[in-house]
């Protein structure tokens, strides 16, 4: 069934021992691009991220070279590479096993990015919920120091570049941009307002590029292979490869990567199949803020454009899966219930809406909501989407609408029967042993 | 005198404009103008929470959400400037703004308790009025709405109420852009999201701002919180009686009596803040009022009828005519002040006249005459746009704190503030200023050997001097920053710290000085003020009188020379015959003790006062006059801006000083002298301002202070805003924002008296000592700073020292 192949490029040797060491990085070629792109161009350098059509891997797909390219050069201010390791979306599951298995990959690719832009300081943004990853990046980044690849000269070269990798404190926020360079200057993790962006005024009122870690960790491979290569991979619009995470109701959840374009049906292949040969009832592309898909759409390619076309987003490339064990009525509650819980609180749609919606999605998780309130709901969702600050908003006001779309007899059931009663909660475990754990 | 007219020459600068659409009307406005304010323009008003103009944009309550052609969202007018061509709708002519907007208020709704009726801010609520026009008539939500205790207080004065709290950041950006005291934030997150303080109180000295922008009834302060409601009170615009800064205030009260104070919107003054004293310090307005005159009668002050009062007073300032001594004080409106101003001259035929109730000295009157009275000098958009600033014995923030706002607006705009001080306060930090370090009483030298990079900075075009009061205790100063004015071509500023000195500067009322800055001794300024008062040119006296100091002085020498004559029984005439004083307080002037016992001994007194005080107790005639909100005038802001204000309290009935000295003139029998506040203003507006020469500031010799020895140093302070005046009385609340009194010394100075940072240190002066904890702070050793009038430290009373002086310093618990 699978026509496409599978092709291990980030993750090609996360099975040898110790893969995070800088010797197994170096055994298989890492770093050997780096004397060479200190010698040239760094404009160049930008030119090949810009004809390689790479786009950025954190959910929005803005192309790559372009935003290196706004960095505003010879402006005497000190510019900043940031990149976003705060993986915290429900679902989302790649950069971290990224940099456990290849942190060596996100130091090669700041480096190249850095020199790119022109930036001397380099801060690695993680997740503060993770340990594990801060401490490898940590190591690496000390064993790269150690090589002489990270630090002042390196290689000979003239280019200073100084890694901090920095461990937030705990906000689904801090994965907006600017509300990581706030989090990042000490302050409380709010998004600012946009203009300036970052590639004029971010990280200390200076320009700034943000890119998520599997961005910058395609990056050497483009360098070392060059972006025609990259270019056979994927399709015009959405070029490339792509580490896809797959979880949920299947049997081999995990890592495939694989080039942009696969189909669902194709990675659900290689993930297995769903569990116990059960059938796809609902399936997310990318993370818990893209509207939700049915078994209908398997066969579109994951592209940025497809997924569009659907009317869904590409997002993280992190694709859910539930079967019919699963209540979409409660998928969707605890979805809010996180961006509730997440939201900053600084615009009132996000901060109010998530409060509203969260109740009411409450209420009929418990079989007890009004019948005006399923509309109800889609006027509130309406009232957050694009009109909050930030994404978050929209986030918060994507997952009921594409629900209730596909499922509305399980909200006019819940009026009345607890959700739980028709969708044994047990059932719906991945993991049955922990079934009444945190239903 | 001065007039506001020195706004009108200005020429405005050229500005870029953009043309626009919104809701179909063409609109131009000054590029960077926000879309908000562009649509009042077109006349549409966006609802708004977060929106403040003299905040920066936030765009966090969503809102003022409005539709941009070519934009797929709608966005927030508040943060988006107007740009060339843009095609902009409303909720006028747009549906997807309109419901936007409907949305954001309906969201508003659901988390706010919806208290109203006992809300202080119902009635005046920008919540409450666009729930009314943007609002559902009826909520859908049914869910329980998130709660907190309430209220809780962030100071002893602000209290707050997060439950009604919309979180639009007005209130913590203005205590961060505006005040530089960033001691509330926002804290948590989503609908827990509140208003919080660390491990400090909301003590900022501009507090209560916080409460007058806040659009809903979130904060309330601990002196108006149920007090009255807006549709029950008398609001009168009126100007702050405290300080020389000039704030238009407004005044509201109920029943005849001030209920609260907010500050007035004024572009060109305070903008849309008040200080905290300007706004909470009115209870001391009601306090323990005198209402009634007062006559001696055996030892004993009793009850008098007018007629009775103004007979007596009438009759023993007669008898002094020619030996009469004025001793206005610095709080009056400048009718009052111009009528003292007269009288003295008309009535008592002196030029003993002197306002300054406050260490002063001859140097300063002479640079008060050269170049302050009836003169027109920087005014605050002058500070906003000045490439550099130089205080000089002054500190804004604690002596006139709305120049300390529009500096450290300027400053964050690029202004270089410098101060020539012996320590770098708080305030001087918040105007990211810099420090020329100086001795306490030796200002001068410092201002004689500046560095060229700041002499470079004042010859700047546009550069500005600020000289504050206590220049006078600093001898050669005035004279030294008036050369360096002359040099630089800096504009020079005097800021006094009362409302009414420079009005009374302006008016006169200082030895040698006439109305509009004549001096007494120019023949053509006695000829102009003479035939304004309706006497001959001769009949002025001839000339400088004595100043407070020099009538305290020569009290004491007649009453002296007076008992020996007694003994020696002959009849003895003193040279001061009679003392006709208004609102001085004994507390202020450098020796309080001096100055009660020349009132004592003074032959005969007259004391025009609002409540008792210690020179009443003295006075043989006390005759009750109003305070600020009982009457109308104007004060002398430092610009030399007039402020005027009308009658707070309507129904108030007081007289005015200058009626009841009109009412003395006709109880001796002269001509009848103005008496309401128009007449006056028509004869001070007829004299007009001085256009003849000025004499020049007689320098004072520099001080010849020993060095300090051993356990010795020279005295720095200044007063903080908040202390113990006695204008402050009655509000505790307020009290209770005041910063600690402490010492500052540097390490140095501090190790030799064998004292660290926190230790009691003991300051000693002629008359005590006091003892205050020490603050090791960055200065010049051998000096100790201590609070000027706070509590545990009043140097004038409990040190008898002034700054300048040599105290003794010791171990708190030696």
């Amino acid at each position: 069934m699978a026509n496409t192949p599978l092709t291990p490029v980030i993750t090609a040797h996360w099975d040898d021992p110790q893969s995070w060491s800088i010797d197994s990085y170096r055994s298989h070629g890492g770093y050997s691009a780096v004397a060479d792109v200190l010698k040239a161009d760094p404009d160049q350098v930008i030119e090949t991220i810009k004809d390689s059509g790479l786009r950025g891997r954190g959910g929005a797909g803005f192309p790559t070279g372009m935003k290196w390219g706004f960095v505003p050069q010879g402006d005497g201010k000190p510019h900043y590479l940031v990149v976003n390791a705060d993986e915290s979306e429900p679902g989302a599951c790649k950069d971290i096993p990224i940099m456990l298995a290849n942190p060596h990959a996100l130091v090669e690719g700041v480096i190249i990015a850095a020199y790119a832009i022109r930036a001397k300081h380099a801060f690695i943004y993680i997740r503060g919920e993770v340990p594990h990853p801060i401490r490898r990046v940590r190591q690496a980044v000390a064993q790269a120091s150690a090589a002489g690849l990270v630090g002042e000269n390196i290689l000979g070269s003239g280019f200073d570049l100084d890694i901090v990798v920095h461990g937030g404190a705990g906000a689904y926020i801090c994965g907006e941009e600017t509300a990581l360079l706030d989090s990042l200057e000490g302050r409380r993790g709010q998004p600012r307002l946009k203009p300036p962006f970052p590639a004029v005024a971010g990280l200390y009122a200076s320009p700034t590029v943000v890119n998520n870690v599997e961005t910058i960790a395609s990056v050497p491979y483009i360098v070392r292979n060059g972006d025609a290569w990259f270019r056979q991979f994927g399709t015009e619009k959405s070029p490339g490869f792509k580490v896809w995470a797959v979880s949920g109701h299947v049997n081999r959840p995990g890592i495939y990567e694989a080039p942009m374009g696969i189909t669902m049906r194709e990675l659900l292949a290689y993930a297995g199949g769903m569990r116990d040969g059960r059938d796809v009832k609902f399936w997310l592309p990318g993370g818990s803020s893209v509207p939700m898909l049915t078994p209908d759409h398997l066969d579109i390619p994951l592209t940025y454009e497809d997924m569009a076309e659907a009317g869904t987003m590409l997002g993280t490339g992190t694709p859910m899966l539930y079967d019919n064990t699963m209540s979409v009525v409660k998928a969707v509650t605890r979805w809010l219930e996180f961006y509730k819980h997440e939201s900053c609180g600084k615009c009132t749609p996000c901060r109010e809406g998530t409060f509203w919606i969260t109740g009411t999605l409450q209420k009929f998780q418990a079989g007890h909501a009004e019948d005006s309130e399923v509309d109800t709901l889609v006027q509130l969702c309406q009232q957050i989407l694009g009109r909050s600050f930030c994404a978050l908003g929209d986030a918060a006001a994507t997952p009921y609408p594409a629900a209730l779309k596909h499922f509305r007899e399980e909200f006019t059931a819940a009026l009345t029967q607890p959700p739980d009663e028709v969708f044994d909660p047990a059932a719906a475990m991945i993991i049955p042993s922990l079934s009444g754990v945190g239903s | 005198m001065s007039t506001t007219s020195h706004d009108a020459d200005r020429e405005a600068p050229a500005v870029d404009m953009v043309t626009a659409t919104i809701d179909g009307t063409d609109v131009s406005v000054p590029k960077g103008t926000m879309i908000i304010r562009a649509a009042e323009l077109v006349g549409v008003e966006v609802p708004r929470f977060c929106d403040h103009p003299l905040l920066e944009p936030v765009a966090a309550c969503r809102a003022c959400l409005v539709e941009i052609e070519g934009m797929p969202k709608p966005q927030p007018s508040c943060a988006v400037p107007l740009g060339d061509g843009m095609v902009v709708k409303t909720q006028v002519s747009s549906e997807v703004a309109d419901t936007a907007q409907k949305g954001v208020m309906e969201f508003l709704l659901i988390n706010h308790p919806l208290d109203c009726p006992i809300c202080d801010k119902g009635g005046e609520c920008p919540l409450q009025n666009q729930a009314m026009s943007v609002g559902r008539p009826e909520s859908r939500f049914t869910g329980q709405k998130r709660e907190f205790p309430k209220p809780i207080p962030v100071s002893s004065e602000i209290l707050l109420d997060r439950e009604r709290c919309v979180s639009c950041a007005r209130c913590t950006r203005f205590a961060d852009q505006i005040a530089g005291d960033p001691f509330i934030a926002l804290l948590e997150r989503g609908a827990q999201q509140q208003v919080g303080i660390g491990e400090e109180p909301f003590d900022s000295y501009f507090s209560g701002n916080t409460i007058q922008i806040c659009p809903v009834g979130a904060l309330t302060s601990a002196e108006y919180r149920f007090r009255s409601r807006p549709f029950d009170l008398v609001s009168v615009p009126s100007a702050c009686e405290h300080c020389a800064s000039g704030c238009a205030l407004r005044t509201d009260s109920r029943h005849g009596a001030v209920m609260r104070r907010q500050a007035g919107d004024d572009p060109e003054v305070n903008e849309e803040w008040s200080c905290d004293k300007g706004r909470f310090a009115f209870p001391y307005l009601a306090e323990d009022r005198l209402t009634t005159p007062l006559v001696r009668e055996g030892g004993q002050l009793r009850k008098a009828s007018w007629p009775e009062a103004l007979r007596r007073a009438a009759d023993g300032l007669a008898t002094a005519r020619g030996r009469s001594a004025v001793l206005p004080g610095g709080r009056l409106t400048m009718e009052d002040a111009y009528a003292y101003s007269r009288f003295a001259r008309v009535a008592l035929a002196t030029d003993d006249i002197d306002m300054r109730a406050r260490p002063a000295s001859d140097e300063e009157a002479s640079f008060l005459t050269g170049h302050v009275a009836g003169s027109c000098g920087p005014v605050y958009r002058d500070l906003e746009h000045a490439p550099a600033v130089l205080l000089v014995a002054f500190e804004p923030e604690e002596e006139s704190p709305i120049v300390f706002l529009r500096l450290r607006k300027a400053a964050r705009r690029g202004t270089r503030v410098v101060s020539v001080a012996p320590l770098a306060s708080d305030g001087l930090a918040k105007m990211s200023g810099t420090l020329i370090g100086s001795v306490p009483g030796s200002s001068a030298a410092a201002l004689g050997s500046l560095d060229d990079d700041t002499t470079a900075a004042l010859k700047q075009p546009g550069a500005v001097i600020m000289v504050g009061e206590r220049a006078a205790l600093e001898p050669g100063t005035f004279a030294a920053a008036a050369r360096l004015a002359a040099d630089t071509g800096a504009q020079l500023a005097w800021v006094p710290r009362r409302a009414g000195e420079r009005g009374a500067v302006d008016a006169g009322c200082l030895p040698g000085l006439l109305p509009g800055g004549r001096p007494l001794t120019e023949p053509a300024a006695r000829r102009d003020v003479a035939a304004a008062w309706g006497i001959a040119a001769d009949e002025l006296p001839h000339r400088a009188g004595r100043s407070l100091a020099e009538v305290v002085a020569q009290i004491a020498a007649d009453h002296q020379a007076g008992s020996q004559q007694a003994e020696d029984g002959d009849e003895f005439q003193p040279e001061i015959g009679a003392l006709l004083v208004a609102g001085v307080e004994a507390a202020d002037i450098p020796d309080p003790a001096g100055f009660l016992a020349a009132v004592a001994a003074a032959p005969f007194v007259v004391s025009l006062e609002t409540r008792p005080s210690e020179v009443t107790a003295r006075a043989d005639v006390v005759l009750p006059v109003g305070v600020v909100t009982e009457k109308s005038g104007a004060f002398v802001d430092w610009e030399g801006r007039r402020r005027p204000f009308g009658r707070a309290i309507p129904q108030a009935a007081a007289f005015t000083d200058a009626t009841v000295l009109a009412m003395l003139s006709d109880y001796m029998d002269l001509d009848p002298a103005p008496r309401d506040v128009d007449t006056l203003r028509d004869e001070i507006a007829s004299l007009g301002a001085w256009q003849g020469t000025r004499p020049a500031v007689a320098a004072a010799a520099a001080a010849q202070t020993p060095p300090p020895g051993p356990g010795e140093a020279l005295l720095a302070s200044w007063r903080h805003l908040l202390d113990l005046g006695v204008m402050q009385e009655g509000e505790p609340h307020l009290a209770g924002t005041r910063r600690p009194s402490v010492a500052r010394m540097s390490s140095a100075t501090a190790a030799g008296i064998g004292v660290a940072d926190g230790d009691a240190v003991r300051v000693s002066g002629p008359r005590g000592s006091v003892t205050l904890p020490l603050v090791v702070t960055e200065m010049a050793d051998g000096i100790v700073w201590v609070p000027w009038n706070s509590p545990d430290s009043r140097i004038l009373l409990d040190l008898g020292a002034c700054p300048g002086e040599l105290i003794r310093l010791q171990r708190g618990d030696a």
